[in-house]
């Protein structure tokens, strides 16, 4: 990430602007606690106040609890989640999709059946299931998501492994006596990182929005106050509370729009030199 | 042939390429005529701008670049100057244009058939079965069989030169005027190309068509040009009859792209019977299954089918065929890469095709590779340093002391030492390829397999880095198993030769003899094919030659 | 025989296998979840219920070692019996066909309305790249896409329904209005537009992006050069040469996600209380009833391979390269 990477990337203005809003969404996450020092599930004041109240800045809900609180608080929920099932789904997928793009054959075959199994099966209706069958806490959550999603990164690393296997620099380093674990680490993965990243940060998206929909329906963890889960807690009070649905919704809406915008603004910034092609 | 106005005239062209680019022009005050029934050949190597006048003249070029000044004067009128409805009548119709890949130049969804008819249709008025007649017409006289039955394929069915033919059907639909050709032939076999260019030349001569055919290669300039025109950085640095040009070519540059071109017959040393042998291939065989499901049956690629020969010590020996020969094989069975079906492959008495891979390692030092493509051999994000390190330090070599030895050979191969602080991306298609004869010069192998290590590269580089290949083979008494599908390119450089068809060696001896007396039909239609043959290369003259090494290294 | 038939039973052999496969998975999500298996199956209601229990396990064989249940288990599946639910006290199999009608009309034609947007808009963001146009339907695409698909679904209802009451916004007709012919089909089409539309939405995002960049990376290849240099229209060129080439891809990869779009319809049937399958998960989860979750989860996998199925089918009829049916 040096000088060079910043620039590229800071050509991208929807870039910049998401990561600026992401940071802020960190910030609000972090600052939760100082901003809202009560719990979001503690009745702070009257309920049905519309926003701009006193003491309930966006409104409150059916209980009397502060939605901005909620929203604060909601921030650390989605953030924790969509990393944390990210980086599970990551680790799963690139270690199948590496596994079985370098050593090909049967491995590779057995690899893609399995991987084709899980993308034909409708992936939230798994994570529902799976979330129903486990009984919803934040560890359920975060698997199910992960298991959920890992299939697209699997085929990507293994693309990128396949491709990186014959490209010529990698036999040289083969001829030139390289052990196969060396190839891998010194040679393949630094050249197949940047797509994974971007491939990820993009992932991380589609994950809050997965838990936000999951919390929605009720399957989220009881004792977190997520975004979705307040979305669904006003779904049938819509008539008489607009607020109550709405600011948590746009709170996810950005959040995602951020982190797609950051994950482009990534894969420009990214791109490697691709050599120009033909004579000298 | 000067009948008053010319075919084509263009006048003090000058095209401007987008801000940031290498330089401003593509091209700078170019100014050239063509007649009625001539060929002009327009040589020049890559960034020369040859495909750019091509383009203007059309009026195919991209958006982001733009015609600053100049004229381009069809029977008269200036081009340029046309509203672009009219250009687009002109294209198609008076001036037609063919590509280099035919690989891409097709619309793969569509009929090859359908696409001659839309130029019939949107230029004429005839009606379907009048387009009908004339497409099968059309693919007949460019020696396509069974037309009727061809027209109705789609891309994909055909081989690369009967798309290119089709595309040369394409464009001679409305017999224009002007037929510009753009490297035709560059992508296809030595065998097609030869017939490509008959096919050209032809339908030339009895159409009497203008032709302005654009190529890097002398040799086909030899064989078909009437004019030849030689470009370099966007000018025009000389143009006349093609004789003059080349048999007493005036200008600097215009010798040296001719200097480098590699000459047929070349003097070799004779005493390779007494030399030890290094390394003997025994009946490798290797067959590659291609396209096999669970439900369908796969095609048979036959890559190697009983491959025998010796490497003496010293000694080149020079693999060649054309695409599907199965030449890489080898090379790369004897490296490890590929693992054939049958065969052995002695290496100081031990076959290395018994060995497991552990027990090949330790050989791996004594076998190096040189690769084809310079852009995806050198590893890029490894700085150079690292790159040419890294086999003597996965054999244990202490760091420092690698890292010395790879300042000592680049400067071997003709590159600075402070290369080894440097990313791949800083230099030019012919220095990585040094940085890959230095990485597999590390190890200190007794023998190196180069395969088609010049064939990405212009040729005035190529000629440089064939030079190097010698001078270090002789320097470090090198063994060396060149692969490549240029003819000329084997007779410059490689003491035997071994002619390759279909995975089966036809025919192998010293290159002298099979050069001046092939045995085999199939070696004898390779140096047929070969372009410009006839065509006595000038003697460089002294001063020529100091400037070619003199050259900064490409 | 022809080929295409050889090609379609190839496909349909393929794809029994990847309905088994999951057949097997689902039973191993039964014996994974923590308790008594036959309490699971049994669900919330049934739990409480020790003879219907006890039945259960009988019939599942639950007190057998695991590869004679995964036998029975796989016997059932066969015969398409996928348990009962002893909260609604009937065959799941019987529920879901009962439901599926509503779901499939929502998926398919949000499935077409999104595809038949998304290549409109992409189409037109491709030829206008780097005008304002461009850049606005990009931005737009890029919102739809990041919102959950929940939230436009209320905010649609909270605009068409509570604000402008131009459109209903619940079921999937008006209630006791006893309307016949055509105005009771126009009613069901006035209760399906705001979900078609919102399940649309997301969507239609994915495919314009798709489009577009499938558009622009088609026009710079060579052929389109040389339909140029023929000197055709340039409406020919766009139409033929470029769209025919760029839909290509978009149509396999929408054939392919066309199944997921019944994910989608468990929120959009929760949101606008349509009787479908998507709203009977919903219930099925409140109510911890995990046979009809299970059954839903295996009917909306074979859903998908169907599809699947389809779209291969196309795919291969449409590009000449694929040596199927010529």
């Amino acid at each position: 990430m040096n000088a060079a990477f910043w620039r590229a990337y800071a050509r991208n203005k929807g870039a910049v602007i998401g990561l600026a809003f992401l940071a802020l969404v960190i910030l609000l996450a972090v600052l939760a606690d100082v901003l809202f020092p009560d719990s979001p599930w503690d009745m702070t004041t009257a309920p049905f106040q519309p926003p701009l109240s006193e003491g309930a800045p966006l409104g409150s809900d059916t209980l009397g609890r502060d939605i901005a609180a909620g929203i604060a608080h909601g921030a650390r929920v989605s953030l924790l989640i969509g990393l944390t099932s990210t980086a599970v789904a990551v680790l799963i997928g690139v270690l199948l999709g590496a596994v079985a793009g370098f050593h090909g054959g049967w491995v590779d075959d057995a690899v893609m059946r399995f991987t084709e199994l899980f993308q034909t099966i409708p992936n939230f209706v798994l994570a529902v299931v799976l979330v129903a069958i486990f009984t919803p806490s934040l560890a359920s959550i975060v698997l199910a998501i992960a298991i959920v999603s890992w299939p697209p990164l699997a085929r990507l690393a293994r693309g990128e492994f396949l491709s990186l296997r014959n490209r010529e620099f990698v036999q040289a380093a083969v001829t030139t006596g390289q052990s196969n674990l060396t190839i891998i680490v010194r040679q393949i993965l630094p050249n197949s990182l940047s797509p994974i990243i971007v491939s990820a940060s993009l992932m991380v998206a589609t994950a809050i929005l997965l838990e936000s929909s999951l919390s929605f329906l009720g399957l989220g963890d009881p004792n977190l106050m997520s975004w979705g889960y307040m979305v669904g807690a006003a779904r049938t009070v819509i008539r008489q509370a607009w607020w109550m649905s709405f600011f948590p919704g746009v709170a996810i809406l950005l959040t995602v729009l951020a982190l797609n915008l950051v994950g482009e603004g990534l894969n420009d910034a990214l791109n490697p030199k691709l050599a120009r092609k033909g004579r000298a | 042939m000067m009948t008053g106005v010319p075919l084509l005239d263009v006048r003090d062209l000058t095209i401007a390429l987008p801000a940031g680019a290498e330089r401003p022009y593509a091209v700078e005050n170019l100014s050239f005529t063509l007649e009625r029934g001539e060929i002009l050949c327009v040589v020049g190597e890559s960034g020369s701008g040859k495909s750019m006048t091509a383009h203007a003249v059309m009026g195919l070029l991209p958006k982001a670049v733009r015609v600053a000044s100049g004229a381009i004067r069809l029977k008269g009128a200036d081009v340029l100057s046309l509203p672009e409805p009219e250009q687009r009548e002109l294209r198609g119709s008076r001036v037609a244009m063919i590509f280099q890949e035919p690989m891409t130049a097709l619309n793969p969804l569509m009929r090859v058939g359908d696409q001659i008819d839309e130029v019939l249709r949107y230029h004429t008025t005839l009606d379907r079965a009048a387009r009908r007649a004339r497409v099968v017409e059309l693919l007949a006289s460019v020696g396509l069989p069974e037309p009727d039955l061809l027209r109705r394929s789609y891309p994909f069915r055909l081989s690369g030169g009967q798309r290119q033919r089709v595309m040369i059907a394409m464009a001679l639909a409305l017999e224009p005027d002007v037929l510009i050709a753009d490297e035709p032939t560059t992508a296809l076999d030595v065998t097609t190309q030869k017939q490509i260019l008959d096919l050209i030349r032809e339908i030339q001569a009895t159409r009497e068509m203008a032709v302005m055919f654009i190529t890097h290669d002398f040799g086909v300039v030899a064989e078909i040009a009437h004019r030849v025109a030689v470009m370099q950085h966007g000018r025009l640095v000389e143009i006349g009859p093609a004789l003059d040009v080349l048999t007493r070519p005036q200008h600097p540059y215009t010798r040296q792209l001719i200097a480098a071109v590699p000459h047929l017959i070349e003097h070799r040393d004779d005493d390779l019977a007494e030399r030890k042998p290094v390394l003997t291939a025994l009946g490798v065989n290797k067959t590659f299954h291609v396209g096999g499901g669970l439900f369908r049956r796969g095609r048979h690629v036959v890559a190697g089918d009983d491959i025998s020969l010796t490497i003496h010590q010293g000694e080149t020996v020079g693999l060649v065929g054309e695409s599907g020969s199965g030449k890489s094989t080898l090379g790369r069975s004897i490296v490890g890469l590929i693992r054939p079906d049958a065969g052995r492959i002695l290496f100081e008495g031990v076959d290395l095709l018994s060995l497991s891979r552990s027990r090949f390692r330790p050989y791996r030092r004594h076998l190096q590779m040189v690769f084809q493509d310079p852009y995806a051999s050198l590893n890029p994000r490894h700085k150079v340093g690292d790159i040419i390190t890294q086999g003597p330090v996965a054999f244990g070599a202490d760091r420092h002391a690698a890292m010395q030895k790879a300042r000592d050979l680049l400067k071997l191969v003709g590159l600075d030492a402070s290369a080894v602080d440097r990313f791949p991306h800083e230099f030019s298609g012919g220095q990585r390829q040094r940085i890959s004869i230095a990485r597999a010069l590390a190890l200190e192998p007794k023998l190196l397999i180069a395969d088609e290590p010049v064939s990405a590269l212009d040729v005035s580089v190529q000629a440089q880095v064939l030079d190097l290949l010698e001078d270090l083979r002789h320097r470090l008494s090198l063994s060396m198993l060149f692969i490549t599908h240029d003819l000329r390119v084997a007779a410059q450089i490689c003491d035997t030769i071994a002619v390759m068809q279909k995975g089966r060696i036809v025919e192998i001896g010293p290159a002298r003899q099979v050069f001046g007396d092939p045995r085999h039909a199939y070696t004898r239609s390779l140096l047929d094919a070969i372009p410009g043959k006839a065509w006595t290369q000038p003697h460089t003259a002294p001063e020529d030659q100091r400037q070619r090494d003199g050259m900064t290294h490409g | 025989m022809p080929r295409i038939a050889v090609f379609i039973v190839q496909r349909l052999v393929k794809a029994v296998f990847v309905v088994l496969a999951i057949a097997v998975f689902n039973f191993f999500l039964v014996h994974a979840a923590p308790g008594d298996p036959a309490q699971v199956m049994a669900g919330e209601a049934g739990a409480a219920d020790a003879q219907f229990v006890e039945q259960l396990r009988q019939q599942f064989g639950l007190d057998q070692p695991l590869t004679t249940q995964l036998a029975t288990y796989m016997g059932k599946v066969v015969q398409a019996d996928l348990g009962y639910s002893y909260r609604q006290q009937r065959p799941v199999l019987g529920l879901l066909l009962e439901r599926l009608p509503v779901t499939l009309s929502l998926t398919l034609t949000a499935f077409l309305l999104a595809l038949a947007g998304g290549v409109l808009l992409g189409t037109l963001a491709a030829m206008r790249s780097g005008t304002w146009s461009d850049t606005a339907i990009t931005v737009v695409g890029l919102t739809a896409y990041a919102t959950p698909i929940f939230w436009i679904g209320l905010m649609l209802i909270l605009l068409f329904s509570v604000n402008l009451g131009w459109l209903p916004a619940f079921g999937t007709e008006t209630i006791g209005a006893g309307l016949t012919g055509i105005d009771a089909v126009l009613d069901r089409m006035k209760h399906l537009v705001l979900p078609v539309t919102t399940l649309a939405l997301f969507y239609m995002a994915v495919y314009t992006r798709l489009t577009r960049a499938s558009i622009l990376e088609v026009r710079d290849m060579d052929f389109v050069k040389t339909a140029r240099a023929k000197g055709l229209p340039e409406w020919r060129i766009v139409s033929v040469h470029i769209l025919r080439n760029a839909i290509l891809p978009v149509i396999t990869v929408a054939g392919f996600q066309a199944g997921h779009l019944i994910g989608g319809s468990i929120l959009i049937e929760t949101v606008f209380a349509l009787p479908g399958i998507g709203r009977l998960a919903f219930e099925a989860v409140l109510q911890r009833d995990y046979q009809v979750l299970l059954g839903i989860f295996l009917l909306t996998s074979v859903v998908v391979v169907l599809f699947n199925l389809l779209t291969d089918l196309i795919y291969s009829l449409v590009d000449p390269r694929i040596e199927v049916a010529r």
